[in-house]
C-alpha cells in the first residue's frame, strides 16, 4: 500500500461521509461546517491529482470565503432547524432517493463499461507539470484570455446584481 | 500502485447524486444552495480527475471558472435570499408559495 | 490579444457592448440623470451593435485562439438579441416609472445579459458557452426580482436562481464528462470526432447532462415549472426579454456545440430525446395555456409549447431543421416582444389589468392597440399570412423529411389547440362589452417599440424567404 492510495482512500472517504451529513443535518450550520470539511479533503484529493494550484484555490476561495459568506448568511438570518430527513413527506423522500440511486448505478454501469482507466493512465511527470501556477497562468493569459476577460464581467454582473436586490434603499 | 482512473468517477458521480437529492428533499433555501455546491465540486473533481490523468491543464482552468461562477451565483443568490427574509421572515421554500411551486 | 485590426472588426459587435457596459457604470456612478441617460443610451449600442453584425454577416472566421467564431450565424443570433434587447429597452421607459423602479442599474444588466447572450452565440469552446451562460443567468435572477418590494418578484427570482443553479450542476457535469472523453473543450474537436465519440458512453452520457442542463433555460416540458412564477413574477417587459433572447441564446448554445448533430448526420442519436421533449412540451404548453386567465401566464405556456415547436427542428437533426429553428427564432422573438409589450403597455399600477377580461372591448377604447395585439395574436397562432405561420411551417416540413412524420402531426394538433387561447383574446377585445373605462396610459418610446416588432413581424410575413435564404446560406 502506498501513501498516495492510503490518502485517496482517507480523503475519499472523508468527502462521501461528509457530503451525506450535509444533506441530512437538520441544522443549517451544521450542514455548512460538514460541507467545508468536504471542501477541504476535496482540496486533499486534488493535491494527490498532481492540481496544486487549484488545490490551494479550493481552500482559499471555496473553503475560505464562499463558505465564510454562507456561514455569515446563516447567522444573519438564524432559520429555525428543519424537520427529521424522513419525518416530513417522507414518501416523496424516499421515492427522490430511490430514483437517484437508480440514475447513480446507472453512471457506475457506464463507468465500468467505457473502461476509462484502459486508455488513460496517469504520467505522473506529465501531470505534475499540468497543474503547476506556471502552466495554469500561461495558458490563462494566453489561449483563455477571452474567457479570464467574460470572468471579469461576470463579476461585475453579480456586484452590482447584489447590490440591486440587497441594497437597503434606493433614492 | 496506480489508483484507477474508476475511483475518483465513482466517487464524484456519488457526491453528484448526494447533491441531487439534498436540493429535491431540503426545504431550506440556503441548504438547497449548499447542496448545489455540492454538486458542483463533484463535477470539479471529475475535471481535475481528467485533467490529472491526461496531463492536460485544460481541465484544472475550467475548475478555475467555476469557481469564479460559484463566487458570483453566491453572491447574487446570498442577496437574494436576505431580500425574501425582508419580505416574509422566513426562507423555508415551502411557505414561500404565494406562487405555486 | 488581437493579431490584427481584421480580428477588431469581426469582434465589435462585443466590444460595442462590453464597453457600453463600463461607459454606463461610469454613467451611473457620476450622474444625476442616469435613469434619463441611460436607456436611450442603451437603445443606442444594442442597435448600433445589431445594424453592424447584421451588414457585415458574411465576413466569417474564428478569432482569438479558436475561442469565438464571427459572422454568419453568429451574427444572425446577435442581431436577434440587440433588436430584442434594444426593443425592451424602449419598453420598459415608462414601464419601469410605473412601478418606481427606473434605476440605472436596470439597464446595466439587460446590457450584461445581451452580452452573456453573444459570447454564447459565438462561443467556439465550451468554457465561453459555460461563462456567457452564465453572465446571462446571473443577470437574469437579479432582473426577475429587480422590483424587489413586491413579494411575487423577489419569490419568482428566488425560485429562478434555485432552479437556475441547480441545471448549472447538471450543465458543469455534462461539459466534465464531455472533456474527459473527448480530451479537449474545442467545439471544432468535438465536432470533427463526433461520431466516433458516440461509440463512448460517457461522452453520450455528458451530452445528454448538457442538454437537460439546457432544457431548463429553453423551458421544455419537464423542466418548466419555474417558467410561469417567473414570468408572471417578473416585470413585463423583463418577462419579455427571458421568453425571447434567452430562449434564443439557449438554442444558439445548443446549435453551436453539437453542430455535428444537426449536419445531417445519419444517425441522429438524441433524436429519440429531443422528440419526447418537443412532443410534451407542445402539448403540455397548449392545454395548460388554455385554464390560464391571468394573460402573463398563458403567454409563459404558450412559450412552453413554442420551445417544443422548435425543439422539433433540432430532433430533424437536419440543415432543414436547423434553419427552420433560427427563422422560427427570429420570427417568435419579435411576435413575443410585441404580445409583452402591448401587456406592458394594457398593465396598470400595482398589477392591474392583467387578467384576460380586462381586454374585453379593447377594439373600442383603444383600437390602434388592439389592432396590433391581434396581428401578434395571429401571428403566434401561426395563421396563414403571418409570420408565425412560416416558422410552424419550415420546422414541419424538415420534421416530415427526416421521417419524423408523428412529430409533425402532433404539432398540427397542438398548433390548432393554441388557435383557441390566442383567438380569444381577439374575440374578448372585439366581441365583448367592456366594463371598465380605463384606457391605458400612454407611452410613446413604448408604442414605438411595439410597432417596430410589428412592422418586423409583417415584413417577414410579406417576404419569409428572403431570411430563410440568408440563414441556409451560412450554415
Amino acid at each position: 500500500m502506498s501513501l498516495e492510495l492510503i490518502l485517496s482512500i482517507v480523503f475519499g472517504g472523508i468527502c462521501a461521509v461528509t457530503a451525506l451529513l450535509v444533506i441530512t443535518r437538520i441544522n443549517p450550520v451544521i450542514s455548512a461546517l460538514f460541507l467545508v470539511v468536504n471542501f477541504a479533503s476535496l482540496a486533499g484529493l486534488y493535491l494527490i491529482l498532481n492540481a496544486q494550484f487549484i488545490a490551494i484555490a479550493q481552500i482559499i476561495v471555496y473553503a475560505g470565503a464562499i463558505m465564510v459568506f454562507f456561514l455569515f448568511v446563516i447567522m444573519l438570518l438564524n432559520p429555525e432547524s428543519e424537520k427529521k430527513f424522513f419525518s416530513h413527506k417522507p414518501y416523496i423522500k424516499i421515492f427522490t432517493v430511490v430514483i437517484v440511486a437508480i440514475v447513480f448505478v446507472q453512471i457506475i454501469y457506464m463507468i465500468f463499461l467505457a473502461q476509462p482507466s484502459e486508455e488513460l493512465i496517469k504520467e505522473s511527470a506529465k501531470s505534475v507539470n499540468a497543474g503547476t501556477i506556471e502552466q495554469i497562468g500561461r495558458e490563462l493569459f494566453t489561449n483563455y484570455v477571452l474567457p479570464f476577460e467574460a470572468a471579469g464581467y461576470l463579476l461585475l454582473a453579480a456586484t452590482i446584481g447584489a447590490l440591486v436586490i440587497a441594497k437597503k434603499k434606493f433614492e | 500502485m496506480q489508483i484507477p482512473i474508476e475511483y475518483y468517477l465513482i466517487l464524484s458521480a456519488f457526491m453528484f447524486s448526494v447533491g441531487v437529492v439534498g436540493v429535491l428533499t431540503r426545504r431550506n433555501a440556503i441548504v438547497v444552495f449548499m447542496c448545489v455546491e455540492l454538486m458542483l465540486n463533484s463535477a470539479n473533481l471529475t475535471l481535475i480527475t481528467y485533467s490529472s490523468y491526461l496531463g492536460d491543464t485544460v481541465g484544472q482552468l475550467f475548475v478555475f471558472f467555476v469557481m469564479a461562477v460559484a463566487a458570483a451565483e453566491a453572491a447574487v443568490g446570498l442577496a437574494i435570499i436576505i431580500a425574501i427574509f425582508r419580505n416574509k421572515l422566513t426562507i423555508n421554500i415551502d411557505e414561500i408559495n404565494i406562487l405555486k411551486w | 490579444m488581437f493579431e490584427n485590426t481584421q480580428q477588431f472588426l469581426d469582434m465589435l459587435p462585443i466590444i460595442i457592448i462590453g464597453a457600453g457596459i463600463l461607459i454606463s457604470t461610469t454613467i451611473e456612478m457620476y450622474s444625476e440623470k442616469s435613469e434619463a441617460v441611460l436607456p436611450w443610451f442603451s437603445v443606442f449600442i444594442f442597435s448600433a451593435a445589431a445594424f453592424y453584425s447584421l451588414v457585415y454577416a458574411d465576413k466569417q472566421s474564428i478569432i482569438l485562439q479558436n475561442m469565438l467564431s464571427t459572422g454568419g450565424i453568429t451574427n444572425i443570433f446577435y442581431f436577434i438579441f440587440n433588436i430584442g434587447a434594444a426593443i425592451v429597452c424602449l419598453l420598459s421607459l415608462d414601464y419601469t416609472k410605473k412601478y418606481g423602479m427606473n434605476y440605472g442599474e436596470y439597464y446595466i444588466l439587460i446590457q450584461a445579459s445581451v452580452l452573456g447572450m453573444m459570447f454564447m452565440a459565438g462561443a467556439k469552446d465550451l468554457f465561453m458557452i459555460f461563462l456567457g451562460l452564465e453572465i446571462m443567468s446571473v443577470s437574469f435572477y437579479v432582473l426577475a426580482g429587480v422590483n424587489r418590494k413586491k413579494e411575487k418578484a423577489i419569490e419568482g427570482a428566488l425560485k429562478y436562481f434555485l432552479l437556475g443553479a441547480f441545471a448549472t450542476g447538471f450543465l458543469v457535469y455534462g461539459i466534465a464528462l464531455i472533456y474527459g472523453s473527448a480530451q479537449s473543450t474545442s467545439i471544432e474537436v468535438i465536432t470533427a470526432g463526433f461520431t466516433s465519440l458516440t461509440g463512448n458512453i460517457l461522452f453520450v452520457a455528458g451530452v445528454l447532462l448538457f442538454l437537460i442542463g439546457f432544457s431548463f433555460k429553453i423551458a421544455a416540458f419537464p423542466f418548466h415549472m419555474w417558467v410561469p412564477d417567473v414570468y408572471q413574477g417578473s416585470p413585463t417587459t423583463v418577462s419579455g426579454l427571458f421568453s425571447t433572447a434567452g430562449k434564443a441564446a439557449a438554442f444558439s448554445a445548443i446549435i453551436a456545440t453539437l453542430a455535428a448533430l444537426f449536419n445531417s448526420s445519419p444517425d441522429n442519436i438524441f433524436s429519440p430525446y429531443l422528440s419526447v421533449l418537443a412532443l410534451f412540451s407542445m402539448l403540455f404548453g397548449s392545454i395548460v395555456a388554455i385554464a390560464q386567465s391571468n394573460i402573463k401566464r398563458m403567454l409563459a405556456y404558450s412559450s412552453i409549447s413554442h420551445a417544443g415547436y422548435m425543439l422539433i427542428g433540432l430532433a430533424a437533426g437536419s440543415f432543414d431543421g436547423t434553419a427552420g429553428v433560427i427563422f422560427y427564432l427570429t420570427v417568435y422573438t419579435f411576435m413575443n416582444l410585441a404580445a409583452f409589450g402591448i401587456v406592458a403597455l394594457i398593465e396598470g399600477e400595482n398589477e392591474t389589468n392583467l387578467e384576460l377580461d380586462s381586454y374585453s372591448g379593447l377594439g373600442n377604447r383603444n383600437p390602434v392597440l388592439a389592432a396590433l395585439l391581434s396581428i401578434c395574436m395571429f401571428s403566434l397562432a401561426g395563421i396563414p399570412p403571418m409570420a408565425g405561420f412560416f416558422g410552424k411551417y419550415y420546422v414541419f416540413i424538415a420534421a416530415i423529411k427526416s421521417d419524423l412524420i408523428w412529430l409533425a402531426i402532433v404539432g398540427i394538433f397542438s398548433s390548432v389547440i393554441s388557435v383557441y387561447f390566442y383567438l380569444r383574446v381577439v374575440v374578448l377585445m372585439y366581441f365583448k362589452d367592456s366594463e371598465f373605462e380605463k384606457v391605458p396610459a400612454k407611452s410613446f418610446s413604448g408604442f414605438l417599440g411595439v410597432t417596430i416588432s410589428i412592422l418586423l413581424i409583417i415584413a417577414l410575413g410579406i417576404f419569409p424567404g428572403s431570411l430563410l435564404d440568408l440563414i441556409t446560406s451560412y450554415l
